[in-house]
């Protein structure tokens, strides 16, 4: 939780760093999107950062904010045992033209992060090997975790079945799954051990 | 056998119908496939973690006749449709469903399976009969094995019976709570102690 | 040879070069989770593979941004289902820093001995339905036996086997059981006879040897690239465990070791979870030890905790903070946290964004296996076909919480 990283970002890149903090201990640093992958790069190779594990990367829609979607990238160093959140703000309000670099050749574990991103919130990695739907399929039109997409829209790849009234019976009959004793229409209700065969 | 019912043209074509012999057959086939229902687990979510507990020693399923897993819808003819069906699934689950040789039944294994559960949401299909048509619905986040092996038994009624409507497995009391009856008192620690 | 063949020059005789197209689909024998791998096969060879997710993709994180913050918990029990304890615990941990507090040391034994509970019911799932696939049918049949005495004991806790939604923000549900203490050794040493039973069965077999050692190897440094976690990474030789790494409840105050393995294969990932249980086991014993026999087990902060009832139907504070927090949801303040801790799978992490209202604003659950997953396709390009099963069935995807 030292504030150490966030000034050795800071020394190195002066002119891109947004804003930085540590609430709660987690030292979170806000760059220029267009610096995204040489900051990621150096944070990745420089010896006093040492980054080796991409833990994690997503995004966050912010739709009253201009950039509306931040993208939150969590690092951390196996060696040093220190942990940064990293975060760039890209894209335009209405979600059309949202890009930042990818950062999968240098973390192979943001080949499916990014696509997990660019399926649930339409951020375009620019450079990435494979960008296409991970968790949704590829018929699926819209961005799911953006907050103007509605939670309930379905798009069913099978139509559904139209019954008229599915006649569910309701569980409260008589002869069916009563306690001890299994009833058919054969034997009337209920006497304990009678069996059907 | 009572009195003689008007019999429609193509009963007495084909000779199918209620004939002693004929209803006597249809019982002993009905018998026979409902003590050996082999079944396709068409297993998604959590619901699968019970159905390993339902197939294992202590709850075992395959006392019912159900005794092997097939993992090939030709060989099956109950459908265990076990944890949700996303709607990225749905039309495996169909062809699934259509892969499988008549006579089949289906059954819902769990709440996703048989209404959606609480993913009322883009990505789920709320309820397995949306897509297919479905016997027995398991309620139960996930059942417990008990009300599985309730559902199963209801079904093999329902197919000794020729009855094709869907039913529900309703919730039970647990028998071993009630003293009345004079079960063996199985091992309960005492009650929580208060807050 | 075929009386045309002989005719041709044995040169001459092609079978046809383009890989074959095989799809190990969505539904599938292998009770691990609902994937889709498709393979292009030369021979029996896999020369190009591409592993398809998402066919369990429920919306967890757009259905958490609808509710509280205590409804997340149902959610997050369905993440790892085989573990669901330690889902709860991390994501009650993650509230815990957002709000400040700490919950009082009874709870944090208590939390830490379902937890390696639910650890060990995770690694006996994993390990019996591996051995299962690879024809070892009696193992399987005794880790569940196992399996379902930790699940009776849950039960008797939480009151459900599976999914329990048991932990709270600011403690957990209800104060143990009077029972637990000796339930819990009893189930342990159990366990740790089966484990005993198990490993003579199979660690002998020359089949199962052969199946799982040098199969499926990672490297560490694609290990550590690919965001492995967890019982893959340890077995990888890379010994980092966020219990001994980065202590949180009271790991630090228990004596366990982390179980490392050399080669990266299969086999190593088999044992390291053999090994894990038994430490588990020991953890269990040792958290049930220090654990008081009485005492709260929930913070009395009222932003968060309910009051208890007679409190509610006598005073107008208890009336007021009950209403308040079923009402409008426990608040957490505005802004973000990453908090982490070591779920069955690995480091499970949970990302918060809070703005303040009841309501999460999002809730980012980063899953260890979305990246053990996201490694298959490296584990079995070049592989043999059978070498998919063992290698996958090691990995331990979990559906729930992979696509969530």
């Amino acid at each position: 939780m030292s504030k150490a990283l966030i000034d050795i970002i800071k020394q190195k890149f002066p002119a891109d760093v947004l804003e930085s903090h540590s609430q709660r201990g987690d030292d979170t640093v806000v760059v220029y999107a267009a610096r995204w992958k040489d900051i990621a790069r150096f944070l990745k190779d420089d010896p006093r950062a040492d980054m080796s594990m991409l833990i994690d990367l997503t995004a966050v829609d912010y739709p009253e904010r201009t950039p509306r979607f931040e993208v939150v990238a969590h690092l951390y160093s196996l060696s040093k045992g220190h942990r940064l959140r990293l975060k760039a703000r890209v894209g335009d309000q209405a979600g059309t033209s949202v890009e930042i670099d990818s950062v999968a050749d240098l973390w192979a574990s943001a080949n499916w992060a990014e696509r997990e991103c660019w399926d649930m919130f339409g951020v375009r990695f620019k450079g990435h090997p494979d960008l296409r739907r991970i968790l949704l399929y590829p018929e699926f039109e819209g961005h799911p975790l953006r907050k103007d997409y509605p939670a309930d829209r379905i798009q069913p790849l099978v139509p559904y079945r139209e019954v008229p009234n599915v006649d569910k019976v309701a569980p409260f009959r008589a002869d069916e799954g009563m306690s001890f004793g299994r009833q058919t229409f054969a034997s009337g209700p209920s006497t304990d051990d009678d069996d059907v065969n | 056998m009572g009195a003689l019912k008007e019999t429609s043209p193509d009963v007495l074509a084909t000779g199918a119908g209620e004939g002693f012999v004929t209803t006597k057959f249809n019982d002993l086939l009905a018998w026979a496939q409902k003590y050996s229902l082999f079944m396709y687990p068409f297993v998604t979510a959590c619901c699968g973690m019970e159905f390993m507990a339902v197939s294992s020693p202590r709850y075992d399923f395959s006392r019912f006749g159900s005794e092997a897993p097939r993992f090939s819808p030709r060989q099956s003819d109950l459908l265990w449709v076990v944890g949700t069906i996303v709607q990225r699934q749905a039309p495996i689950l169909r062809r699934i469903y259509e892969q499988l040789a008549e006579p089949k039944w289906v059954l819902a294994f769990g709440t996703c399976a048989s209404c959606g559960g609480f993913y009322d949401n883009y990505a789920c299909v709320a309820g397995v009969d949306k897509i297919i048509p479905c016997d027995i619905y398991v309620p139960g986040c996930p059942p417990r094995p008990e009300a599985v092996l309730d559902g199963l038994m209801l079904l093999q009624d329902k197919i000794q019976r020729g009855d094709r409507r869907p039913a529900i497995v309703k919730p039970r009391a647990d028998p071993a709570q009630d003293q009345s009856l004079g079960l063996v008192q199985l091992r309960r620690s005492s009650t929580r102690p208060a807050v | 040879m075929e009386p045309i063949d002989q005719e041709l020059d044995p040169a001459e005789i092609e079978l046809p070069a383009e890989p074959m197209l095989l799809n190990v689909g969505p539904a599938h024998p292998a009770m691990h989770g609902t994937v889709r791998i498709v393979m292009e096969l030369s021979g029996e060879s896999i020369e190009r593979c591409d592993v398809q997710v998402g066919y369990l993709h429920r919306g967890f994180e757009k259905m958490c941004e609808r509710g509280t913050w205590t409804q997340v918990f149902p959610y997050v029990d369905r993440c790892n289902y085989v573990s669901p304890m330690l889902n709860n615990v991390g994501f009650a941990l993650a509230c815990e820093k957002m709000l400040g507090i700490t919950v009082p040391e009874r709870c944090q034994w208590y939390r830490m001995a379902l937890g390696e509970l639910a650890r060990m019911s995770d690694h006996l799932t994993c390990d019996g339905a591996m051995a299962m696939e690879l024809g070892a049918f009696t193992p399987f049949l005794w880790m569940i036996k196992g399996r379902e005495m930790i699940w009776d004991l849950m039960e008797e806790e939480t009151g459900a086997r599976l999914t329990h939604s048991f932990g709270r923000v600011g403690g957990m549900a209800h104060p143990p059981t009077a029972g637990f203490k000796e339930n819990a050794k009893a189930v342990t040493t159990h366990i740790l006879g089966i484990i005993e039973e198990v490993e003579r069965l199979l660690l002998g077999n020359r089949i199962f040897l052969d199946r799982l050692e040098g199969v499926g190897v990672v490297s560490a440094e694609d290990a550590i690239s690919l965001g492995w976690t967890g019982p893959c990474l340890r077995a990888c030789g890379v010994a980092y465990d966020v219990r001994k790494s980065h202590p949180y409840l009271r790991y630090d105050e228990v004596e366990f070791e982390v179980p490392v393995g050399q080669a990266g294969d299969s086999f190593d990932r088999f044992m390291v979870r053999i090994a894990e249980l038994k430490q588990s086991a020991s953890i269990v014993r040792q958290c049930i030890e220090r654990m008081a026999d009485t005492g709260p087990v929930n913070v009395t902060d009222p932003r968060v905790i309910l009051p208890p009832k007679e409190e509610v139907y006598s005073t107008i504070e208890g009336t007021i903070q009950h209403f308040k927090i079923v009402m409008e949801g426990l608040k957490l303040p505005a802004g973000e946290v990453y908090a982490y801790s070591e779920g069955g799978n690995g480091e499970m992490g949970f990302y918060l964004v809070s703005d303040g209202s009841g309501t999460p604003y999002r809730l980012r659950i980063r899953p260890p296996c979305f990246y053990v997953t996201g490694g298959l396709e490296r584990v079995i390009t070049g592989a043999m076909m059978a070498d998919v099963v063992p290698s996958f069935g090691s990995l331990n995807m979990i559906g729930g919480e992979c696509d969530r």
